[in-house]
């Protein structure tokens, strides 16, 4: 095989048993890698029902077949993939940086860990050397200073980790796994899932040739990408960043702001990108093998809290910021470096703590609840305190917070649940719902939660392609092509911000697919790849008892209260029924039932015979 | 013998690096038709976000690696200052490595003999220069960095200067 390793590691943490088996052929054709391969090891090596934290949970590390190749974004990827302790459904993330191709480099495409570790423990995979050595002195340390530890008592600069901190040693459910300091596997709690295994981190080094099938044809490739990374099609991450859309949805009252209660923000001028670049942008770098750089690095120059320093992107900034009411930088920042120090999803973190801030503005939450802490939006010193809470799970309330919204909600009880902004218990990220339809309706849909990596479906709605205040028959096609090619991309694991530069989409992904592997693969057959890994993650949901029309809902605020903000977007609102017409279009050309369930010729049509139970079980059938 | 100002190898430039290793790929494909990092002759180093820099053989004069070399097997090109490598007669001992200040020689995983940056001469330019995306690398002589160095500085100077006029009115 070219480019994969062709070979999955699997390391039972509770015996220390290690074992290597070929990767069939036919599964790297079928799945491609990443989410999509990982997706179906988790498939094939979980029993239903199983729960997120029990030690049966296989916590797997995948990489893409272009990791350790010279592709630019591709070659530096890995995902990780679990059943999610915040959806009780899949769980996928993607991180690029360092880590994934030194994995490849070790010779694997795939690491399962299963069981539970008696003590803390780190694996060391040195080739094909693979050891658990003691972590217990790591305990409590942060993804980056385990990193540094690691790399130091082991005597080798170049050894690459991937760590959790506090927070998923503590099993906060929206815990984040980091590598090279602030990239993060950073939704669905997969950090969580290693912290009930007693795994502090994956310490990897990998001296093996990583060689591909057609090294002129591949060189001419990367070539043209990066000359097109240094056009139009990627300059908004080579300039501003993605903290650019800051303003762009500030104008179209889209920038949700207190957690959800108006859809603009008076302070975003001071939270804007241009502003962040101005004032705290110190330097912009790059991922293994991507000249692209698109890493904002913020330090904080004065004030309260100088000299914090955080990679900055928009959705963290739009989560610790807007929807917290907070309109001041530098203490996003340092939020943002506590996240990543305590090992946190920022968007989650901020969701839940705008969420917590509303309870207290509406009087759910009192100060009894908070300590004394006076938890009003706006309030940047209680921003910081609440994210020390949750990485830490201090107090009753940053313990419950910890659990993520829709737990919380449940636990806090008098109605909090109207102010809970999640999908399937994964928090929204920074797009307004009630004035982006297309985005409502592919979030609501999405297999991992509330997600705009899922689908990209924010994109028609922004940029005028539709009405983006009504949804109607036709965005159910559009949702499902953008999650079919998001599907191929996250198993190639291309870095979505490199998107814009396959001008001819799954046609250059085949091409730059063949080059490397040798397979030969159509735009139809990635495209039909992609497909069958959004049935077979469905699948999975179903099987686990959280795949049906119920799960695929919108929060209460999107339906319930309409935008109040003056302008363009105002009395914006999802309504049941567009909602509803909605999901019956998006079922239909999926081929799914109208309870969403997949019908057994499309199935059939995608090789997906095998589970015909569990659509079955369903009574759908 | 080529003097020492005159000849030209791989500079990186700390303001522009970006640390993403596209250098190394770029050697190991060029030089071992492979892509493996381990294998490069160019190394890039990233001490934090904000200290990145990739290094490569500066062709010192009387090299330190040379001297260090018990067994004769380095030996400096007179034309170009490129460090030679005589493989019978290297047997991997890194005395070499050792001497070297910059880490910008090493031992070959899988020849175990020593291996160091040799511009790409037979290739025409360097192929790490050719594919860096920042264009952070330079194949230059010390001369021209000198020139560099005094341009960056005096427009540096002269920034301030504009800037401590503008203040004073």
């Amino acid at each position: 095989m070219f480019a994969y390793a062709g070979r999955i590691l699997r390391v039972n943490l509770s015996t220390g048993k290690v074992e290597t088996e070929p990767l069939k052929e036919e599964l790297s054709k079928q799945y491609i890698g990443g989410i999509g391969l990982g997706i179906r090891l988790l498939m094939d090596n979980s029993k239903p029902n199983t729960d997120p934290f029990s030690p049966d949970n296989p916590l797997i590390f995948v990489t893409g077949p272009l990791s350790g190749t010279m592709g630019p974004t591709a070659g530096n990827g890995y995902a990780v993939v679990s059943k999610s302790p915040a959806t009780g459904g899949v769980a996928e993330s993607k991180a690029h940086g360092f880590f994934g191709p030194e994995l490849k480099r070790a010779g694997y495409d795939a690491v399962i860990f299963t069981g539970k570790s008696e003590k803390l423990v780190y694996a060391w995979i040195d080739d094909d050397s693979v050891h658990l050595l003691d972590a217990q002195h790591l305990k409590g340390k942060s993804p980056y200073e385990t990193d540094t530890a690691i790399r130091e008592e082991l005597g080798d600069y170049y050894i690459r980790v991937s760590a959790i901190g506090e927070a998923g040693e503590k099993l906060a459910r929206f815990a984040a796994i980091i590598n090279d300091e602030f990239r993060a596997i950073g939704r669905t709690g997969m950090g969580a899932v290693m912290g009930a295994k007693n795994l502090k981190a994956v310490a990897v080094r990998g001296t093996k040739d990583v060689n591909v099938a057609d090294l002129e044809g591949f060189k001419e490739f990367i070539k043209m990408i990066h000359e097109r990374m240094k056009g139009p099609a990627t300059r908004k991450y080579r300039t501003l960043g993605t903290p650019e859309n800051v303003l762009v949805l500030n104008a179209l009252a889209a920038l949700p702001t207190r957690n959800f209660a108006q859809a603009t923000f008076e302070g975003a001028e001071k939270v804007s990108g241009e502003y962040l670049n101005e004032h705290f942008v110190k330097k912009i770098i790059g991922c293994a093998t991507c000249g692209m750089r698109c890493d904002h690095v913020a330090v904080v120059p004065e004030g309260p809290y100088k000299g914090s320093m955080s990679r900055m992107e928009f959705e963290c900034l739009w989560a610790l910021g807007p929807n917290c009411g907070v309109d001041r930088l530098d203490a996003i920042i340092e939020a943002m470096r506590l996240c990543n120090h305590y090992g946190v999803d920022g968007i989650s973190t901020g969701v839940v703590i705008g969420f917590a801030m509303d309870l207290y503005e509406n009087g759910l939450l009192t100060k009894e609840n908070t300590k004394g802490l006076d938890l009003r939006f706006g309030n940047h010193e209680a921003l910081i305190e609440m994210v020390k809470k949750i990485g830490t799970r201090e107090d009753w309330l940053g313990n419950v917070l910890a659990e993520g919204t829709m737990r919380a909600a449940e636990k806090i009880g008098k109605g909090a649940e109207q102010y809970a902004n999640h999908i399937k218990g994964l928090e929204l990220p920074g797009y307004d719902l009630r004035g982006l339809k297309t985005a409502a309706l592919g979030f609501a849909v999405s297999f991992r939660g509330a997600c705009h990596l899922r689908s990209g479906a924010y994109s028609p709605d922004v940029k005028g392609k539709v009405n983006r205040f009504i949804i109607e028959k036709g965005r159910g096609k559009i949702i499902m092509a953008e999650e079919d090619v998001y599907n191929v991309i996250d198993s190639l694991i291309l870095c979505k911000f490199s998107r814009g530069t396959y001008y001819d989409g799954l046609d250059d992904m085949a091409k730059y697919y063949t080059l490397a592997t040798g397979i030969e693969v159509t735009a139809e057959d990635l495209r039909k790849a992609g497909e069958r890994i959004n049935n077979i993650a469905r699948l999975f949901n179903l099987r686990e008892g959280v795949g049906t029309r119920e799960f695929d809902t919108l929060p209460p605020k999107i339906m319930t209260v309409p935008i109040p903000d003056e302008g363009v977007a105002k009395g914006a609102v999802v309504n049941k029924e567009e909602f509803e017409l909605g999901l019956d279009d998006y079922y239909e050309v999926r081929g799914w039932t109208k309870e969403g369930v997949p019908k057994a010729e499309k199935l059939k049509e995608l090789g997906l015979e095998e589970f015909l139970n569990i659509i079955s079980k369903t009574g759908e059938e | 013998m080529a003097k020492l100002h005159e000849r030209k190898f791989v500079s990186a430039d700390p303001e522009k690096c970006v640390g993403c290793s596209v250098c190394e790929y770029a050697c190991s494909m060029m030089k071992e038709k492979t892509f493996n990092p381990t294998k490069s002759r160019i190394r890039t180093i990233r001490l934090g976000p904000l200290v990145n820099l990739a290094v490569a053989c500066r062709l010192c004069e009387e090299p330190a690696c040379a001297a260090a070399c018990p067994r004769d097997a380095l030996a400096q090109e007179e034309n170009t200052g490129i460090i030679m490598v005589d493989e019978d007669k290297c047997n991997g001992c890194g005395w070499c490595i050792e001497a070297c200040d910059y880490g910008a020689i090493m031992l070959h995983p899988e020849k175990k003999v020593v291996y160091v940056c040799d511009t790409c001469k037979e290739e025409g330019k360097p192929q790490c220069v050719e594919w860096c995306p920042e264009e952070a690398l330079d194949f230059v002589t010390a001369d021209v960095l000198a020139q560099k160095a005094r341009r960056t500085a005096v427009k540096k100077l002269f920034q301030e200067g504009v800037e401590k006029a503008s203040q004073s009115e």
